[in-house]
């Protein structure tokens, strides 16, 4: 009851709020293009601002993989030829060094998870999306989401700055594990390398706090009029909870990498003890090297999700509208969602079966990993169930958002047995590990970041990108990666452990030429198709065709906003008020309201009497009551 | 100068490929043939079905090659358990991802754009909600039954009986194994003690009991049929001690010793005729990353019948046979002012 009025009151002051902001706006017609373009506050320019940083570290992350994949595929090929990139990392006999491949590897996983995954994803959809979505004027505090941007902009100068430093990035894989990453002396990759790879994840952290709270906040109090939390889009759900996730467990690895820096420039000894290297006994004793790891974890599990949860919520919003069916099960879909935020907090240590911890926590670790798989399932279903006597549109971020549910089954399947901690003892560390994450972490959640930018590039940008080069692309990328990673299982059953700089010195492991060549060729090509995407999307910005102001036929308020939106998002300030939910595609009779097969958000249930059904009757009537 | 050549002509290729795209997207303009449900609505829906059966048939076919290749034969008792119990969780995620794979992309493909259709407005169904959260709990709940079997009788409570005791030691790069001697008991180490220059590698600590008999060795010996207790430890970063044909793995870290407890159950030879590879050897790798050589911590492991490895252990030299000049050396060898912290930390240890 109280609530409603709370909303109500502040819809009003938010009315007022805008006539305020675009007299103001008037004045600042004349903004710098730094004030306009590079220290903007307005939540649009912000997201563009992430999405092309994130799109910059995604080429890059997977340049690197496509590198060291030629160093696994083709350990005799002469990589002279890449000397102009890379000089000295490539050796005097051509081929890549040892530590650099390392240092490849780190910088691969790091970018992909933080700077691609979680800034490029979370940053530019939750920014963009929420309060277009939840019918808000822009973020509650642009200031502090300006800042957040710049914070990722520092810290991606110094991880790209520390690639060029004598002694290397940092090279401990990006779990940085100590002591290997707390003793300079044990690899060159663990020196100002690593330094710079704590600075930068530190202030990393800070701007994904910041954006974190700004997102939680304009979710909980600026929703506009009649947007209650059982009619917001599954996006923002998603959003929501995964801002909710990173603020809980984002501090513990900032707690983690202090420590980390304590012990490696303090002397102190948090995660040192009884350590003889480079031929001394060193000074440290009483720490724990496994402490770090459960710090680590208690991020790094949340993380999956943090970079997950905005896929799926994506992909449930362009699966709905691309099926002109409402979603499949949306209170189920939420609570699945609560279900998987809640548990992913208590699973971390299924990374750690085999660290020597007390078995029984392994036994208790399992059977909560294992519960998990529970609410992903009833997510696949559901998605399975709304295109079900659907109407299916296959625009390119349709492809992507079901190639998203196909690897999001692939690789879920293969946690189900990595989960399981009795047969993880032969599976940890190995590429069987490498290919489930890479399906159902990377692939998933690249999918989602990619339909994401088709689906809502025209609101972006007010031109549509080329529908036939996205089904292209669509369909190279999925080949592709299905043919890349699928047969790491293969290597990974066979035992071939990860962070291998080649896997000929093992007659166990070394039976696989012919496929680690073949996965390599799928890796390069799957690579370059990308450059389908970068054109396409560049190509777009410029000269795409014009974007009508609702290009998919959808019912979210974004849709009711110019072809492309300025400052405040609705011209005038006028919000528009929320009537239904965000799901009302193809409602029986809504065509004898004048209505095709959608009625958008907005639209109030007195516009439509034939299609209303008893329980939008019912909830309207709760709301006016409330 | 071919450099050039390759690089212009790169560019040159890409020109023309945008133009050509240019011209394409303008003719599309031009005939107004912009429509989001067109023909190429029903290639992607056929391509819905098309591309996941070819690859599922591309992968049917290879499938035979690679499990000859990714079958590593197993020699230890508790390997038996888990590889069953991986196969059988395999064949329960194919069959999950097989139906719901075909279910999403049948759907795809089956309920296609048709401008004569309308969508259906079927949107809940608790029953249906409730029947597919049980049945993978149900599942999840075998499983978890099945492993939790498996981890107790492996990890928690494995068979110890008369196992035999060594040490293995994991540093940049290579491993050491060390065995405790006649008297079965390990002798003491402490990492301030050891040294390189001199050889001892360990830190072994000749003051106290146990130690004077113990000896090392180049290949990990170990006795079939019988239980092994490798006690693990680390001196420099984290390693991890791999025994893929023993499905063995446990983590090997600085400051926290660890242990894997198993059963062999072939010789080496039998797995050379079993093979049919004259020159196998049972290979133990290091799976945590630990520097630049981590990918070359390889170690040979030799399994022997119980009188072999009888026989090979009664011949093997003391580690004070082969370096007397250690005899005695301990603790109080130290410097006195490590000794301070060391003091403190002998009382520690006895408690
Ligand atoms: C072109 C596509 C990609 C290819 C070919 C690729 C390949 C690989 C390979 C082969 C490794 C293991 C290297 C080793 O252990 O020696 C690896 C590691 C990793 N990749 Fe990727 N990857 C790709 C995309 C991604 C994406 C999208 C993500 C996002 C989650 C990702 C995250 C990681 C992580 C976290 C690691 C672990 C790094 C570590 O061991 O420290 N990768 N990648
Ligand atoms: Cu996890
Ligand atoms: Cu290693």
């Amino acid at each position: 009851m109280a609530e409603h009025a709370q909303v109500h009151a502040e819809v009003h002051g938010h009315d007022h709020d805008h006539h305020h902001d675009h007299d103001h706006d008037h004045d600042h017609h004349e903004q710098s293009f730094i004030s306009k373009y590079v220290f903007s506050e307005d939540h649009k320019t912000i997201a563009k601002q992430f999405l092309i940083m994130g799109l910059i570290w995604a080429f890059i992350g997977g340049a690197m993989s496509v590198i060291f994949r030629l160093q696994l595929g083709f350990p005799d090929m002469n990589l002279e030829f890449l000397r102009p990139i890379l000089g000295t990392w490539i050796n005097e006999t051509g081929k890549l060094g040892q530590e650099q491949y390392l240092a490849l590897v780190t910088m691969h996983g790091t970018i992909m998870v933080f700077f691609v995954l979680t800034a490029g994803l979370s940053g530019t959809f939750s920014n963009f999306l929420i309060p277009l979505q939840v019918g808000a004027p822009d973020m509650a505090s642009g200031f502090l989401n300006m800042l957040s941007f710049w914070f990722f902009f520092l810290a991606s100068v110094i991880m790209f700055a520390s690639l060029f430093i004598e002694t290397g990035p940092a090279s401990g894989g990006w779990v940085v594990y100590p002591p290997l990453s707390a003793l300079p002396q044990a690899m060159s990759g663990s020196g100002l390398g690593m330094t710079m790879w704590l600075m930068s994840m530190s202030i990393f952290i800070a701007s994904s706090l910041l954006g974190s709270i700004n997102y939680i906040t304009t979710v909980i109090n600026m929703r506009t009029k009649g947007m209650s939390f059982t009619r917001l889009p599954l996006t923002i759900w998603a959003f929501f909870l995964t801002a909710i996730i990173g603020v809980l467990s984002f501090p513990v690895l900032f707690a983690a990498a202090l420590l980390l820096i304590f012990d490696r420039s303090m002397g102190t000894s948090f995660y040192l003890d009884q350590i003889y290297i480079g031929g001394e006994a060193l000074h440290n004793q009483g720490g724990s090297a496994i402490l770090y790891q459960h710090l680590f974890w208690f991020l790094g599990h949340p993380e999956v999700y943090i970079v997950l949860l905005p896929a799926l919520g994506i992909t449930s919003e362009i699966i709905a509208t691309n099926s002109r069916k409402p979603i499949f099960g949306y209170h189920a879909m939420i609570g699945s969602m609560i279900g998987i935020g809640f548990l992913s907090f208590i699973v971390w240590a299924h990374h750690m079966f085999m660290t020597g911890m007390n078995p029984f926590l392994g036994t208790v670790f399992m059977f909560l990993t294992l519960i998990i798989a529970v609410p992903s399932a009833v997510k696949a279903f559901n998605y399975i169930a709304t295109l079900w006597q659907g109407n299916i549109i296959f625009t390119p971020a349709m492809l992507f958002s079901i190639g998203l549910v196909s690897v999001f089954i692939s690789g879920g399947v293969t946690g189900i047995v990595l989960g399981n901690n009795a047969l993880d003892i032969q599976l940890h560390d190995t590429y069987f590990v490498v290919a489930h994450f890479h399906i159902v972490m990377g692939s998933a959640s690249f999918f989602g970041f990619v339909a994401g930018v088709y689906h809502w590039f025209p609101k972006m940008f007010g031109r549509m990108m080329d529908a036939k080069l996205g089904y292209i692309h669509f369909w190279i990328t999925f080949i592709g990666i299905y043919c890349v990673f699928f047969p790491m299982h293969y290597t990974g059953i066979a035992g071939f452990p990860r962070r291998y700089y080649s896997h000929t010195g093992f007659d166990a492991f070394n039976k696989f030429a012919d496929l680690n060549m073949f996965i390599s060729g799928a890796a390069i090509v799957t690579f370059f198709a990308q450059g389908l995407f970068a054109f396409n999307f560049v190509y777009s910005i410029f000269r795409g065709r014009i974007a009508p102001e609702n290009p998919w036929n959808a019912t979210t308020l974004e849709w009711t906003t110019p072809r492309v939106p300025g400052h405040g998002n609705w011209p005038h300030g006028q919000i528009p008020h929320v009537h239904r939910w965000a799901y009302d595609y193809s409602k029986p009779n809504a065509d004898k309201d004048g209505f095709g097969d959608f009625i958008p958000q907005h639209i109030p249930l007195s516009q439509t009497p034939n299609s209303n059904t008893e329980h939008d009757m019912a909830h309207s009537h709760k709301a006016q009551h409330a | 100068m071919t450099s050039v050549i390759v690089i212009s002509s790169l560019i040159l290729t890409f020109a023309v490929l945008i133009l050509l795209f240019r011209i394409q997207s303008l003719v599309a303009v031009l005939k107004g043939s912009h429509e989001t449900v067109g023909t190429s609505n029903k290639v992607n829906a056929a391509m819905m079905v098309v591309i996941p059966l070819l690859m599922l048939v591309a992968a049917a076919m290879h499938y035979p090659h690679a499990a000859k290749e990714f079958h590593l034969p197993i020699a230890s008792e508790h390997g038996v358990w888990t590889d069953d119990l991986f196969w059988i969780t395999i064949y329960v995620i194919l069959v999950m991802f097989l139906i719901t794979n075909a279910a999403l992309f049948g759907c795809a493909f089956y309920y296609q754009y048709n401008p004569n259709r309308k969508a259906s407005f079927y949107h809940d169904n608790p029953t249906v909600e409730i029947v597919w959260t049980i049945i993978p709990a149900v599942i999840m709940a075998v499983l978890v039954f099945a492993g939790w079997r498996v981890w107790y009788n492996t990890m928690e409570f494995p068979n110890d009986k008369n196992a035999e005791v060594i040490e293995i030691m994991g540093k940049q790069f290579a491993w050491q194994v060390r065995y405790p001697g006649k008297d079965g008991v390990l002798g003491k180490y402490d990492f301030r003690l050891i040294d390189d220059a001199k050889g001892n590698e360990f830190g072994i600590d000749f003051e106290k009991e146990g130690a004077d008999d113990d000896f090392l060795a180049r290949e990990l010996h170990i006795p079939k049929g019988r239980p092994v207790r490798l006690k693990i430890r680390a001196r420099d970063v984290l390693h991890s001690v791999y025994m893929p044909h023993f499905r063995v793995k446990m983590d090997a870290v600085p400051g926290m010793p660890t242990e894997f407890v198993f059963t062999p159950t072939k010789t080496t030879e039998e797995m050379r005729t079993e093979t049919g590879n004259g020159k196998f050897n049972y290979e133990l790798a290091c799976t945590e990353v630990c520097g630049k050589a981590h990918f070359a911590m390889k170690y040979i492991i030799v399994v022997e019948e119980e009188e072999d490895y009888k026989k090979w252990y009664a011949a093997q030299k003391t580690f004070l046979e082969d370096k007397p000049e250690f005899k005695g050396k301990g603790m109080s060898s130290l410097k006195k002012k490590n000794l301070a912290s060391a003091e403190k930390e002998v009382k520690t240890e006895k408690n």
